[in-house]
């Protein structure tokens, strides 16, 4: 199996070489041919090992394919941990970057950097895997900043554009400032296990427990707490949390097959399963729960309540990913780790597909994004019009689809908690329902219903988009339909994640409710008498009236709500913030450093000081030896008198 | 064994001699160049021998060559390599023949002296690194800086003349003290053998002042925070070649220098005073990075970022004895001294990129500001591809070598001191701002200017050098492995001296 393994890995990656270095040379139906097949044969082999795993019980691999280094006794190996979870997140990371392969031979047709596109995606997807299928905490790192790497290079892909390049550095330094945390956090393991291993840090969690870290005199924190803190940190800046979350909406501007593969159902997902693979490490921790608990209420919340003021059709998808990004981690902080992982599974098919017709509409529009722009494309684009509606009802939760069983489950875990933070999370969470309506609906009228506000020559020219476009929309909505119903009971209340993510028995929420969990049927026929569901309606009904039915309604509470409208517009002010504040204290305090301690303190002072010291003990040097003998001679009598004086009052 | 066991003679004479005849063919330029090939390539490929047949298990001196040389003194011409000098020589070897390949067309003036300084240069430098006696030693040293005084003096830019006394005033002032401490020790014992010299039993106050006087030598060779900013202005003065044997290997003499002398020779004395190295790195960490933050000068950028980078090699030296005091278990020294040895290495290849990319613009241009660029992806895909991929080693991404050194040396710290790990590891985010902030202003955005407009992508001399160091850099990243193992019978020796008390009993 260890050569299957090896090959999911290596089939990107040996694509992304080809595609990116002999890019002109095979040309551009070579690039997409030998990343598509690259893919595709990562997705099969894939599916086969989970099909193994699921139907022939084969059992969790955790094996070394080398030594990369082996230092001061500790052995840094680079090597796979293929148990379900991670077998489940590489089908949907093969699978979904199979689908945005094909989509891209339509989107960028017309781009000059085909090839190069077709390199930087399969080289995603190649270091996506190695985070996924790691059983180390050092590879992890090494997936993880290769993941955020190629995703600086994708959001700046358009070069010249002097947003897509401010995005870019700004995704990537936000980025680093997680992975700030997250590096202190895998030193943290290292210092007090002894190794980097996930098997072995596992086996001697005990050993972080009765650790404690002195932080300044007086101030002890548990080890624990301090190590789930740190990599929860690095969760946040990868799966964009407040206040690290500021990057993902600047990151549309990069094309939209990777707004889909990486910035709604990969990449940033993985600070989710990042969490879920430590849950035995997070587990011991409740004060590290708690935050991971708020933090992600918080995001799930707030975040969605600016899809609603959003006019841009990518920047409501980005708003609704951070939401849902929030959703996930509020489960984790609910321990209810599968939960997350099931959301983020569902999360990833709808929300792909959501972005994938985005993208379809904004090629029909010649790359218009705002939707104050567009209206009742439903006629020219019937296909992307049905299977988006797939994908908003699975975001909206509408019963039986995939987003359904994923956010009532989570839902009902997170109310289940009793953890600090518990109560404000549910709350969040269960008023998220609504606005996740709200905005999902506003967008979904606004874009394929309503006069057709674009201008006449846009209008001459609207069409459904090709089959490559089209097909990875139909292969992406199945899943969003169905994927819920067939899998909640397995994943969730089975033992699927048996052996990868470990509960403590206090905090096991999922088994709570397993309890009462009676199929999916009859989870549906429940639902009916739980709030989510009265919320989601109350939410389209909302964006029906407002949006759709009377625009002038949603004007009107724009100006009787003109602060509340002005914070969201300024998206709290955190990019105020940052581009204010922190951005210039930076470049001042570098450029006080060096005006004042390099040159000022240390050259003018130190250096030239010295220097200017010689040269002044010289001039007055100069006068002692001015050739004139009385001057000599009277220095000597009085050197002579001085020295007589001297032992005279001595004695 | 190839030439009769003097592979390590052959390797610091053939440069140097080679060098002194390069100089004769001053009027035939063409001649000069391609005899400065031939050398500086035979060099390397001679030197490829220490690595194959090194013994990975000892840490016993190999290649060893011991000849009679000053009697009066007992100073002999005593050579040969351990695991930690090993790869510098190989680093030297490499580092000299791309700038031989780079300098091909962009010498104005001399290109005969010019080459011909560059190979003496580096058969002396090949002398400092297996020096097995403080004389030969300290000849060598010193004689490194009259041929980078020259090249920075003769071929650099317009404040040449400031920028080359600074670099010679500084580094020769230093190196004095570590004289005085030399013959103290040979007035004490009786030789100038460094294995004796690592023997020999010391008060603590002998260490203390032994150590202050080697710090001065090697600390501003580093160059460690406050006596750095020699480096900016050689940088910005000197000519591509001088700035990359700068960067790659010069600065490395430094970390070498505490490798060989400080910790080994005084190492009750370093313990003493391992705060203050710690405090130094760690400042040149932080404060150095903001530093870079605000640079216009490309140059300038890319010397605060090698003092920023040089930061986690003193770090991981001197980590180790806090370490102990901490955990009370040794664990975690050996993973500070590689995780030094593996950026000083790392920073050879990385840093030395980075100045060459500067000199690929530079010959295009003639300018080093940031603001005279813009837009340089444009005219220049394939530069712009190294580029960034250096840029993005720099900033320490997994998968090159720039992560490897600052991981291990991250990790060892936070043994002893969370707060230490803390402050270092700002680097991630200070390292990205800095190198991709100027990748974005340079590399990026629509063409800047006509100057832009009309730069011609890389030739191919160019891009052998480029895709040279861009292989190393990512092979390093990849796997590691083949270096650590070199340099892990050493650096274990050299845990072990940290531990050993030499206070007179």
């Amino acid at each position: 199996m260890q050569s299957i393994y090896l090959s999911i890995v290596l089939a990107p990656l040996i694509a992304a070489l080809v595609a990116g270095l002999a890019g002109r040379l095979i040309g551009r139906v070579g690039a997409h041919s030998v990343t598509i097949l690259g893919v595709a044969v990562s997705c099969v082999l894939s599916c086969f090992v989970l099909y193994q795993q699921l139907a022939h019980g084969l059992a969790p691999f955790n094996g070394t394919v080398y030594t990369w280094m082996l230092s001061d006794g500790l052995h840094m190996e680079v090597g796979f941990l293929i148990d379900h979870l991670s077998a489940m997140m590489m089908v949907v990371v093969t699978f979904v970057s199979l689908m945005v392969h094909i989509y891209t031979i339509g989107y960028m047709a017309d781009d000059d950097g085909y090839q190069r596109f077709f390199s930087y995606i399969s080289l995603f997807t190649f270091a996506m895997l190695m985070l996924v299928m790691s059983n180390n905490f050092m590879q992890l790192f090494f997936g993880w900043e290769g993941v955020g790497t190629v995703s600086y290079l994708l959001i700046g892909f358009w070069y010249t554009k002097e947003s897509a390049i401010f995005a870019n550095l700004k995704a990537f330094l936000v980025n680093r400032v997680g992975d700030f945390g997250f590096i202190l956090g895998i030193a943290a393991i290292l210092r007090y296990t002894g190794s980097l291993d996930y098997a072995t840090v596992f086996s001697h969690a005990d050993l972080l427990t009765q650790a404690q870290i002195h932080v300044s005199s007086g101030i002890v924190w548990p080890a624990v707490t301090f190590t789930c803190i740190c990599l929860f940190i690095g969760a946040m800046g990868k799966s964009a949390q407040v206040p690290l979350h500021i990057w993902l909406p600047d990151s549309m501007e990069g094309p939209t097959p990777i707004s889909a593969l990486i910035h709604a159902a990969t990449m940033v997902t993985a600070g989710i399963f990042m969490v879920a693979r430590m849950s035995p490490l997070f587990e011991l921790s409740e004060t590290a729960l708690s935050m991971v608990l708020i933090v992600g209420a918080t995001t799930a919340f707030f975040m969605g309540l600016l899809g609603i003021v959003a006019n841009d059709i990518k920047r409501v998808i980005a708003y609704s990913t951070l939401s849902q990004l929030g959703y996930m981690t509020v489960a984790l902080g609910a321990s209810a780790y599968g939960a997350g992982i099931f959301h983020l599974m569902t999360h990833a098919f709808f929300k792909a597909l959501l972005f994938l017709a985005a993208g379809s509409v904004i090629i029909a529009m010649h790359h218009e994004q705002d939707m104050r722009k567009m209206g009742g494309l439903k006629k020219y684009m019937p296909i992307t019009y049905w299977t988006c509606l797939i994908g908003c009802l699975a975001l909206i939760g509408f019963p039986g689809s995939a987003g359904f069983f994923s956010k009532d489950l989570l839902i009902d875990a997170v109310g289940q908690a009793h953890r600090a933070g518990a109560t404000y999370a549910y709350y969040c969470v269960l008023l998220g329902v609504f606005v996740t309506a709200l905005y999902t609906f506003r967008m979904f009228f606004m874009t394929f219903h309503g006069k057709e506000r674009m201008d006449h020559h846009t209008q001459e020219h609207l069409h459904e988009s090709p089959w490559v476009v089209t097909v990875p929309l139909i292969c992406l909505a199945i899943p969003s339909a169905v994927i819920g119903w067939m899998t909640v009971k397995p994943m969730l209340f089975g033992d699927f994640f048996h052996g990868s993510i470990q509960v403590a028995d206090a905090h096991n929420v999922l088994e709570r409710l397993g309890e009462e969990f009676h199929g999916s049927g009859a989870f549906m026929a429940s639902a009916f008498l739980g709030l989510p569901i009265y919320l989601a309606a109350a939410g389209v009904i909302a964006a029906y009236f407002f949006f759709l039915k009377y625009p002038g309604w949603a004007d009107a509470a724009q100006k009787n709500f003109n602060v509340l409208y002005k914070i969201l517009i300024d998206k709290y002010g955190f990019d105020w913030f940052n581009e204010h504040v922190i951005m210039p204290a930076a470049r001042a305090l570098g450029g006080g450093l060096w005006r004042f301690g390099d040159q000022v303190v240390i050259d003018d002072g130190l250096v030239n000081g010295s220097a200017k010291t010689v040269g002044w003990l010289g001039s007055v040097m100069r006068y002692a030896q001015s050739g004139y003998l009385y001057h000599y001679a009277f220095a000597m009598i009085l050197g002579l008198a001085s020295l007589l004086g001297w032992l005279v009052w001595r004695s | 064994m190839m030439f009769g066991g003097h592979l390590l003679s052959v390797l610091i004479w053939l440069p140097i001699i080679g060098g002194f005849v390069v100089l004769f063919f001053d009027k035939q330029a063409e001649t000069a160049k391609w005899l400065s090939l031939v050398v500086s390539v035979l060099t390397f490929a001679l030197s490829i021998p220490l690595w194959t047949g090194f013994n990975l298990g000892t840490a016993e001196m190999q290649f060893v060559e011991m000849a009679p040389w000053i009697t009066t003194i007992h100073a002999q011409f005593h050579i040969g390599i351990d695991g930690i000098a090993m790869p510098l020589i190989l680093l030297t070897t490499f580092t000299t023949a791309l700038i031989v390949i780079s300098s091909w067309t962009n010498v104005a003036k001399k290109v005969a002296a010019y080459l011909g300084s560059f190979l003496i240069l580096e058969g002396v430098m090949i002398g400092v690194f297996c020096a097995l006696d403080a004389v030969l030693f300290y000849v060598f040293w010193e004689a490194m800086l009259i041929p980078m005084f020259i090249i920075i003096g003769v071929w650099g830019g317009p404040r040449r003349v400031y920028a080359s006394i600074k670099f010679f005033l500084y580094t020769f002032i230093g190196s004095l003290l570590m004289l005085v401490a030399l013959i103290y020790m040979y007035l004490k014992g009786g030789s100038y053998e460094i294995s004796a010299l690592q023997n020999m039993h010391l008060t603590l106050t002998e260490q203390t002042l032994i150590f202050l006087a080697f710090f001065s030598a090697f600390a501003v060779k580093v160059p460690m925070w406050p006596v750095h900013t020699w480096l900016p202005d050689a940088h910005v003065e000197a000519p591509t070649g001088g700035s990359v044997v700068l960067a790659a290997i010069m600065l490395k003499m430094g970390g070498y220098g505490f490798l060989r002398f400080s910790l080994p020779i005084a190492p009750d004395a370093s313990r003493e005073l391992d705060w203050l190295i710690i405090a130094f790195s760690l400042i040149a960490v932080v404060y150095i990075g903001f530093v870079a933050l605000a640079q216009t000068d490309m140059k300038k950028l890319i010397a605060y970022s090698s003092i920023a980078h040089m930061g986690f090699v003193t770090l991981g030296m001197f980590i180790g004895f806090q370490i102990v005091a901490h955990t009370g278990r040794t664990s975690g020294i050996q993973l500070g001294l590689d995780g030094a040895m593996v950026q000083m290495l790392s920073h050879g290849f990385v840093s030395g990129a980075m100045f060459l990319c500067v000199g690929v613009m530079y010959d295009r241009v003639h300018s080093r500001e940031i603001k005279a660029y813009g837009g340089v992806v444009n005219t220049m895909p394939k530069f712009a591809a190294f580029m960034v991929l250096f840029a993005l080693a720099n900033s320490g991404l997994p998968g090159t070598s720039g992560f490897v050194g600052e991981f291990m040396v991250i990790l060892a710290s936070f043994k002893a001191n969370a707060w230490y790990a803390f402050l270092a590891a700002i680097t991630m985010i200070l390292g990205a701002a800095y190198t991709l902030w100027l990748v974005k202003r340079v590399i990026f955005g629509p063409v800047g200017n006509d100057h832009v407009a009309h730069m011609t992508d890389l030739n191919g001399r160019e891009f052998l050098v480029l895709g040279l160091l861009a292989l190393a850099v990512i092979a390093f990243g990849v796997w590691p492995a083949p270096l650590v193992d070199v340099l892990h019978s050493s650096t274990e020796h050299l845990a072990q001296q940290l531990l050993m008390s030499k206070i007179a009993p």
